[in-house]
């Protein structure tokens, strides 16, 4: 099965790389860009059998860090 | 009694060496290299210290990888106990990626990498890190980070500050920590975690020996105990 976690950050958290990236959009000549947020997407490919709350601990665990991130889950059809 | 303690070295640590001189000199005793896949740490240590560095390449999120290695679940069971503990830039980031200091070190605010030496106030000078500091004293230590800017949320930085658990304050924005917040202490006040590196200030030949009153504090807090 394969699996996609997108990790973001939350909102109210500061995020620099974004604002970077957003700026370097506007040098681009981009316009109307109101905000950006940079996130990571990790794709996993696991046993069929895996459970929900298995996929959930893992990101829990170790794919976000819940202090600052938040975590999709993604099962491609 | 003599003092014991230990340094972890994990793939990618660059400040382990300077750190093990710096309790060489400062603390003596016996000093062990411990390596990330060790699941067990030498039998009575005062003082475990996780050094600077980029541990497994900064890879996911710095400190991440490092915080599940073999060695960090004894180093929690440790801190859990009560053994002392010291985080250093990536060991502090390792601290709050383990879960034994609250809050995450993002990116710098301003995107780029900080090296410099930097102003600190101690904040409290009651912990068995600070003790040979006066309170409010300022002192000077290096910086050497891409992520230092400590984030934690409202409630938690309120409960830290009232509880006296900000040890050092940067005397200027260095990275966009949360109020200025340069090192944090543990609930239990026998780990502190700090980004700039004291461990590079303890001699003249460094520039300066801000740094080495936190490691004379450690030895004498723990020895004196």
């Amino acid at each position: 099965m394969k699996v996609r976690v997108i990790v973001t950050l939350k909102n109210g958290v500061l995020d620099p790389q974004g604002r970077a990236i957003h700026h370097a959009l506007e040098g681009l000549g981009f316009e109307g860009v109101n905000d950006v947020r940079a996130g990571r997407v990790i794709e996993l490919d696991v046993a069929d059998s895996t459970s929900d709350a298995a996929l959930d601990e893992m990101c829990a665990k170790l794919l976000a860090n819940m202090v600052i991130e938040n975590y999709r889950i993604e099962k491609a059809a | 009694m003599a003092f014991t303690s230990a340094v972890i070295t994990f793939p990618g640590s660059n400040c382990d060496r300077d750190m093990a001189v710096a309790i060489e000199q400062v603390c003596g005793g016996t000093v062990h290299r411990v390596w990330h896949g060790d699941a067990d740490l030498p039998e009575g240590l005062d003082f475990i210290a996780l050094p600077g560095g980029f541990s497994y390449g900064d890879y996911l999120r710095s400190g991440a990888m490092a915080a599940r290695s073999p060695v960090m679940q004894a180093v929690v069971r440790a801190a859990e106990r009560g053994v002392t503990v010291l985080g250093v830039c990536n060991g502090f980031q390792v601290l709050t990626e383990a879960g034994l200091l609250p809050g995450a070190l993002m990116r710098n605010a301003g995107i780029r990498f900080v090296c410099r030496d930097v102003k600190l106030t101690v904040e409290n000078n009651q912990s068995l890190f600070t003790a040979g500091y006066d309170a409010g004293q300022q002192i000077t230590i290096p910086v050497a980070h891409h992520d230092g800017n400590y984030f934690a949320d409202d409630a938690t930085l309120d409960r830290l500050e009232g509880e006296g658990r900000v040890a050092f304050r940067y005397g200027e924005s260095v990275n966009g920590s949360a109020r200025n917040i340069a090192g944090v202490l543990g609930d239990r006040g026998n780990v502190l975690g700090m980004m700039p590196h004291p461990e590079r200030m303890i001699e003249a030949a460094h520039g300066g020996s801000d740094g080495r009153a936190l490691f004379e504090s450690v030895v004498r807090g723990l020895v004196a105990a």
